[in-house]
């Protein structure tokens, strides 16, 4: 290394304050290294804005354009409160799953941060994002931005036409349903402005006339109970609400539908981030690590730009103990940085043990495992394949057993030869979105009655649904426009009704 | 190729719109946290925003999740240590490293209060809202235009009262001395010719009675220029300046008797904030004066005024006699501007409110730029409202308005903004 730092000539300058010129310069030379080492990423757009349009971008999830709701209203006052009063910094950047990838700098930061988020969110998560098969399936790069748009247009047309009232409350009852608004293994349909602005129309008839033909046999009036052998609608159990209430829901508008569907997308449109926190981030930390050592071994970097770099990099990747003050879990960027560095000390240094638990990566190419890696896997299966002993050792993980019929917790497994696979599987469980989250069905409509709609919850390990859900049962009502049931299905078989919520928008337009 | 942009100086405010709306979804509250603000601060004091705490299950926004219970297994770090199979006992308060807590933490974080700010203009905004002030009156709280007149030199010409007696004289001694210069000049040296030639000569001689004679007429001449010429006059110059006045009095007084009650108080606060406001728009300077009374008035401060509580009758009339004494002793040197405030339920003794009439008629509206009286009763006006009432027509500067609720207060200031904003 020290024979290749002698070949270069004079390092970038490390001036405290950033310019155009130099954040361009150094952008070239991370670009280069990346290149070297073959990540392979959209287009960059870099963004230079402002805290306050921090602070913006914060309140609208990330977006560069974004519907209006008061909910992005009050997470600004929330950024702003902890901001002003110094309790929590702003990220360094933001960066958007789009094509060309936007990543947002923010105007405060030094040039060695400007220098570190590059790397970090126009090389790491960029690559990662064009990489991983959970983006490339569930989100379309190329057409975000221009669905944006139109949800934004659409929705104050809609303003416009029936009432800013009207809208909020319609999308209050949407965003309850957010996360049982995603279809978990089907694939979504491409996104695409022209599209979607000419079939809109065309769509929304469509659809009114199937709900319409759906009702068509029911008496308008008298309803009766029948004895016949109710057909089940739907056929089988769905779990994804929006989509459900989106072609189904007797009662609502054609713009209505639209609505929701935006919602659904746009919802849908996270969901791959929520399952690829610890891979995703830990990507993005790795590789802006190695990006800028790198540099700094081929003596473009001087020694005071490295020492502010190594101070940010280490409180990212700060991990406290389960005893200390501040300990909020595991941190996603520490784990997720600890495992991708492992899987390469694994690939070019293997111990015994390592080619005991990894005999297919051990003394493999570094460079092609983490592709593999990086494209085929979300948290819960990357824990559970990659995570090593070494790692649980370093971060001495160890699992508790809470079981509230028990007065005491048990730990139940550590970080020792027994308690290697248990532990693994069961962090790979806490990462998986399907037992973290409620499971949630469409269980049936009541077509000859009173045209209820049944949801069921189907409990795993005793776990009940918290408070809120009744609050989101009222939005589902408000939206299905007719009484609505949330029953729960024991383990052992019981099924009882929780909550049961009347409504008959008929009658009461609005509620 | 990447592409660089600065949108540093894009626009800026992309959440206004948000922020607005969020506002609005919760005026309900934000206008009980202004209320409650109003009634926590001193009436002065309408220059600062407020931070507004909303309890944070009000604008939850719900969403599907697991609650407390059932069987959770969590993995922690730092293990320094327990070994597989060790029990341990709960943490108490859920701190720690209780076990799913990760999973309960979105609604248990969500116990706080959601606090935030509102500026001045948006605190203003819902404190206007709840009086249904115009709008007109929102933008314009106009300013008097009391001119006051002001020296500004001399002129040449005005009226005889204001001739200025030095600085006339002045310019008339200045122009006998000038208009006599010459003469004078000549007359000296006569008179000098005239010492020299009368020591060498008799006094008969021609030539001393030629200078003799020249010397007189000289003399008359001096004696013909005129002491005071109306071209001398100066006459004291004043200007008429446009000027706020900058001080005023205010008197608020109440009826502390034991039937106004906590919420009719809180109605008379807010009249008299409103008050202060306005004169706030107009003067540098105000003081306030707190008379309250039930039987017997008494001058307090802000705190007694609006907090303590008293019992017993009504005799509305001992408080004017405290506000005339009060105005008389300390506030009629011409210096301040007076206005009055006065809150009751309308419920006086029934011979003590001619009493009050004729009190305020003689000895205190006549100083008064302004006197509103509200009454602040849910039924038919009390027999203070009906002796009051055969004020309105013969004093302009006296309002007065029944009150319900909170959305009736701004009539009573309805006349005074009429002639403000003319």
């Amino acid at each position: 290394m020290s024979a290749k730092r002698q070949k270069r000539k004079q390092p970038l300058p490390a001036p405290g304050e950033w310019t155009f010129e130099l954040i361009e310069a150094y952008h070239a030379e991370i670009d280069r290294v990346a290149r070297n080492y073959g990540l392979d990423t959209y287009p960059n757009q870099i963004e230079l804005i402002t805290s306050e349009q921090m602070m913006d971008a914060y309140s609208s999830v990330g977006m560069p354009v974004n519907y209006h709701h008061w909910s992005f209203g009050k997470s600004f006052l929330q950024t702003e409160k902890g901001y002003r009063r110094g309790q929590m910094g702003l990220a360094y950047e933001i960066v958007i799953n789009s094509n060309p990838c936007i990543a947002y700098l923010m105007e405060e930061n030094t040039m060695t941060m400007q220098a570190l988020v590059i790397a970090h969110a126009a090389y790491g998560h960029n690559s990662f994002f064009k990489g991983n098969y959970l983006f490339r399936q569930w989100t379309n790069a190329d057409a975000i931005v221009d669905y944006l748009l139109f949800a934004r247009n659409y929705l104050s047309e809609c303003e416009e036409r029936y009432g800013e009232e009207e809208v909020e409350l319609l999308l209050d009852s949407c965003h309850a349903l957010m996360n049982v608004g995603v279809d978990r293994y089907k694939r979504p349909a491409k996104l695409s402005l022209t599209k979607e602005l000419t079939r809109q129309r065309e769509r929304a008839e469509y659809l009114q006339s199937q709900v319409n033909d759906l009702w068509r046999t029911l008496p308008a009036q008298q309803i009766k109970t029948q004895t016949v052998e109710a057909r089940r609608f739907p056929p089988e159990p769905q779990e994804n609400l929006l989509y459900f209430i989106e072609k189904n829901a007797p009662l609502l508008e054609p713009w209505q539908r639209e609505v929701v569907r935006i919602v659904r997308k746009i919802g849908q449109y996270f969901f791959p981030q929520r399952q690829t926190q610890v891979m995703n981030e830990g990507w993005a930390t790795y590789w802006h690590y190695t990006l800028i050592n790198t540099l700094f071994d081929e003596g473009l970097l001087t020694d005071s730009f490295m020492m502010e770099f190594l101070h940010s990099h280490t409180n990212v990747v700060y991990q406290p103990a389960y005893n200390e003050p501040w300990y909020r879990g595991l941190n996603p960027y520490a784990l997720g940085f600890a495992m991708w560095q492992d899987i390469r000390r694994i690939c070019e240094h293997p111990t015994d043990e390592d080619r005991y638990w990894f005999p297919d990566i051990a003394g493999s190419d570094w460079r092609e495992t983490f592709d593999f890696a990086m494209r085929n896997f979300k948290d819960e299966s990357f824990i559970a394949q990659f995570l090593s002993p070494k790692v649980m050792r370093d971060f001495r993980l160890f699992a508790i057993l809470d079981d509230d019929h028990e007065g005491k917790l048990k730990v139940s497994a550590i970080h020792d030869e027994a308690g290697y696979r248990k532990v693994r599987e069961i962090l790979s469980d806490n990462y998986n979105l399907g037992s973290r989250e409620p499971n949630l069905q469409v269980w049936n409509v009541d077509l000859r009655g009173d045209r209820s709609l049944t949801l069921r919850h189907q409990a795993y390990l005793r776990r009940p649904l918290s408070d809120s859900s009744e609050e989101v049962i009222k939005h589902v009502a408000r939206l299905w426009g007719f009484a609505v049931k949330m029953e729960v299905a024991h383990e052992d078989g019981r099924v009882e009704v929780l909550y049961e919520r009347h409504q008959d928008r008929r009658k009461t337009d609005k509620n | 190729m990447v592409r660089i942009i600065d949108r540093r100086f894009d626009s800026k405010n992309k959440s206004a719109v948000n922020r607005q709306r969020f506002m609005r979804r919760f005026k309900g509250q934000i206008r009980e946290a202004v209320a409650d603000a109003i009634a926590g601060r001193s009436i002065k004091d309408l220059d600062n925003g407020e931070s507004v705490s909303i309890p944070s299950k009000d604008l939850s926004e719900p969403q599907f999740h697991h609650g407390r219970g059932g069987i959770w297994e969590t993995i922690f770090t730092g293990n320094d240590q327990f070994s597989s199979g060790d029990q341990i006992n709960r943490p108490q308060g859920g701190g720690g490293g209780g076990s799913g807590k990760g999973k309960a933490s979105k609604e248990g974080e969500g116990e706080d209060d959601f606090v935030f700010n509102l500026s001045r203009e948006e605190f203003l905004d819902v404190f206007f809202d709840d009086l249904a002030l115009p709008n007109l009156v929102k933008t314009q709280l106009a300013r008097i235009q009391e001119y006051k007149s002001q020296r500004a030199g001399f002129t040449n010409d005005g009226t005889p009262a204001n001739i200025n007696v030095v600085r006339s004289l002045r310019g008339a001694l200045g122009r006998r001395l000038a208009l006599a210069s010459p003469y004078q000049g000549r007359l000296r040296d006569l008179q000098k010719q005239l010492e020299e030639l009368r020591e060498t000569l008799p006094e008969d001689d021609p030539e001393i009675i030629r200078l003799k004679d020249e010397i007189g007429v000289l003399r008359a001449k001096i004696e013909a220029i005129p002491f005071i010429d109306s071209f001398d006059l100066r006459y004291n110059n004043r200007v008429k300046i446009p000027k706020p006045t900058t001080q005023a009095v205010m008197f608020c007084i109440m009826d502390v008797s034991g039937s106004m009650d906590e919420g009719k108080k809180a109605t008379a606060k807010r009249f008299f904030m409103l008050l202060y406001l306005f004169l706030t728009r107009t003067y540098e300077h105000i003081e306030v004066v707190f008379i309250r009374h039930h039987t017997v008035a008494k001058e307090v401060n802000e705190e007694d005024f609006f907090h303590s509580r008293e019992s017993g009758g009504t005799v509305v009339s001992s408080a004017i006699e405290l506000m005339k004494e009060i105005l008389h002793q300390r506030y009629l040197n011409g210096a301040w501007n007076v206005y009055g405030a006065q809150a009751s339920d309308g419920d006086n003794w029934e011979n003590d409110s001619p009493h009050c009439r004729e009190l305020l008629a003689d000895t205190i509206l006549p100083f008064l730029q302004y006197f509103a009286y509200i009454e602040i009763t849910p039924g038919e006006p009390q027999n203070l409202w009906r002796e009051y009432e055969k004020l309105v027509g013969a004093h302009d500067n006296f309002a007065m308005q029944h009150i319900e609720g909170l959305p009736d207060i701004y009539p009573v200031f309805r006349e005074l903004f009429k002639k403000k904003l003319a």
